[in-house]
This record gives structure tokens, C-alpha cells and sequence, in this order.
């Protein structure tokens, strides 16, 4: 129960961040791909340098969770093709939605109705993977 | 006050962001938003069609409470910790989108061309967000995560795929962009 709360304080957190940032902006997402903007590129910049930090400490301190359990990072499967391919898809869709699997949820809170159709056609995406996955280079 | 009612600047958001990726991690979980569109997908019984969705589910559940909470902060955000939701985005991009036909560049959220209520009548815009959406979908799980899980997680854990993943997103973000975008709005 006190777990569950934490998630959900937390997600709620990150939905204010995703808001208050614009980040959820489709505006902002066409700017950025337009690089007519510094903005975005100094949330995920600041977001990143601060992130190697904390992962670094993590891993040379041995930080282990409130639970007491070791926090592990699980490295990503070595190949190119499904990280350039499944990657360049991914931008097409968001540069053309202007959401990617975050800010969804956010607009969903923030009243934008229309973007339960971004959400219904990014479950469908999903399940079209799963089926064609092993057809599909790796 | 007034600070947080206004759009928050960029080196704010990041440390949130950053803040976001810490805590999951000293709650021992590991910030991935795509990964629930998968556990949708179970949900919805696609285990019948795959073995991909054939887990369990309530493994995942603790993502599923982000994303609740997700919708709440979306809400609290654009309802009571905003007073204009504009997005001030350069002028010189207002004046290009209005080329192509988005006239509420600079006075919204979201584009009301592509968001407004009156599009469900529209074939064309519903057909628009649908791809869209798909392509996300499909790309963030053959990629193996979205921005969150590659470009925050993995560039943080100093991964190469995840570094290769996000010069794919702006490879395909660009060419839709540059490309794509004046035959399908121009």
C-alpha cells in the first residue's frame, strides 16, 4: 500500500514535470525537431548530465533502495538494426503526434481528448510488434 | 508562486525529470513509460496473438499507478498550477506553422487544428493522430524504449543502443518534419 502510494505521488510528479515543461507541448516537439529552440534540448540535457551523476553514485556507492534492495540497471541488448530502424519509426510518430509514451497519459489529465486516439493507435502499434517480431531484423 | 503558475524554464524541468528517474530507482523500479502499452495490450488479451504479451501483468502494475498518476498531474498541472498555457515557441516557427495551416501556433497548448474538440468529425486529423500514435507504439517497442527508457534512462546508464535509439527518433522526427510535413499539411 505505501509502495503503491509512492508510484502514484511519484507519476504524479513526473505528469506536473511533463506539463509544466511544455514537454507535452506538441509546439515545443515541432520546434525542437526544427532546432529552432534551446528548450528541449536543456531539459533532456540537464535530465541526462544530472542522470549519469546519479547513476554513477548508485553504482560506486553501492546505494541500495528504500527497501533496502540492491538497485540494478539492466544493461540493453546489444544490436543496431531494431535501435535505428524501431527508433526512426518512433520519430516519425512523434514528431508527428508531438507526444511520445509519457506526455500522453499528461494530456490526457490536462483535457485533451483527442489524444486517446494517439494512445489507442500507440496500443495498436504495440500489439502489431508483438505479432511480426520475429519477422523483423534485431 | 508566480514561479511555478509560469512554464517552468528548461534547467528546472531537467532536474525534475532527473528527480523522477531517481526516485523510481530508490523505490527500485526503472523509469520506462513505453512498457505500459505493452501491459495494455495483455490486458486486452493479446496473449491470444502473441507469446510478447503472454507475462504477468501485475509485475507491471507499479508502472500502471505512474501512469494514473501521470493523468493526475497532467490535470493538476493544466488546471491549477497554470494561469496561461500558451507555449511561447519562436516566432520564427509560429510564422512557418502558419504556413501550413496551424493558425493557433503561439496561442495554445496543442494545436487546436490537431486537438480541438471538432476534430472527431474530421477523417483526415483522426487519421493523423491514429498513425501517429502507431508509429509510436510500434517503434518505441522495437527500439526497446521511448524517450524516457532510452534517451533519460539509457543515456544516463551510458548505453550505445540507447544513444543509437535516440539518433533514430531524431533521424525520423526530422524527415517527418522536414520532409513529410508540407505534403501532408501544405
Amino acid at each position: 500500500m505505501m509502495r503503491s502510494l509512492s508510484y502514484l505521488l511519484i507519476g504524479i510528479f513526473f505528469g506536473i514535470t511533463m506539463f509544466k515543461s511544455e514537454a507535452a507541448s506538441w509546439f515545443r516537439i515541432y520546434e525542437m525537431f526544427k532546432f529552432d529552440a534551446f528548450h528541449m534540448y536543456g531539459i533532456i540535457g540537464t535530465a541526462v548530465v544530472l542522470g549519469v551523476i546519479i547513476v554513477q553514485i548508485i553504482k560506486r556507492f553501492g546505494v541500495k533502495s528504500f527497501y533496502g534492495e540492491p538497485i540494478e540497471f539492466e544493461p540493453k541488448e546489444k544490436s543496431v538494426p531494431r535501435y535505428i530502424i524501431g527508433g526512426f519509426i518512433f520519430g516519425l510518430g512523434w514528431a508527428l503526434a508531438g507526444a511520445c509514451p509519457g506526455p500522453m497519459f499528461t494530456l490526457v489529465g490536462a483535457g485533451y481528448m483527442p489524444i486517446l486516439i494517439v494512445i489507442a493507435g500507440a496500443v495498436a502499434g504495440t500489439w502489431l510488434y508483438g505479432v511480426v517480431r520475429d519477422k523483423l531484423p534485431h | 508562486m508566480n514561479l511555478i503558475m509560469e512554464p517552468w524554464p528548461w534547467y528546472v524541468s531537467g532536474a525534475a525529470i532527473a528527480l523522477v528517474m531517481l526516485l523510481l530507482l530508490l523505490v527500485g523500479k526503472n523509469f520506462g513509460m513505453s512498457s505500459n502499452l505493452r501491459t495494455f495490450c495483455t490486458l486486452c488479451g493479446a496473449g491470444k496473438s502473441s507469446e510478447f504479451f503472454q507475462f504477468d501483468w501485475k509485475s507491471q502494475k507499479w508502472n500502471l499507478i505512474v501512469v494514473l498518476g501521470a493523468i493526475i498531474g497532467g490535470y493538476i498541472g493544466a488546471n491549477h498550477l497554470s494561469t496561461d498555457v500558451a507555449v511561447d515557441i519562436n516566432p520564427k516557427t509560429v510564422a512557418e506553422l502558419q504556413t501550413l495551416g496551424f493558425n493557433s501556433a503561439g496561442k495554445e497548448y496543442l494545436p487546436d487544428e490537431l486537438f480541438d474538440s471538432g476534430i472527431w468529425t474530421n477523417p483526415k486529423t483522426i487519421l493523423l493522430l491514429a498513425l501517429g500514435g502507431f508509429m509510436v507504439g510500434f517503434g518505441a517497442r522495437y527500439a526497446g524504449g521511448c524517450t524516457s527508457g532510452h534517451a533519460i534512462s539509457g543515456l544516463s546508464n551510458l548505453q550505445w543502443p540507447s544513444l543509437l535509439a535516440v539518433i533514430g527518433f531524431f533521424a525520423g522526427g526530422m524527415v517527418m518534419i522536414y520532409f513529410l510535413y508540407p505534403l501532408i499539411f501544405g
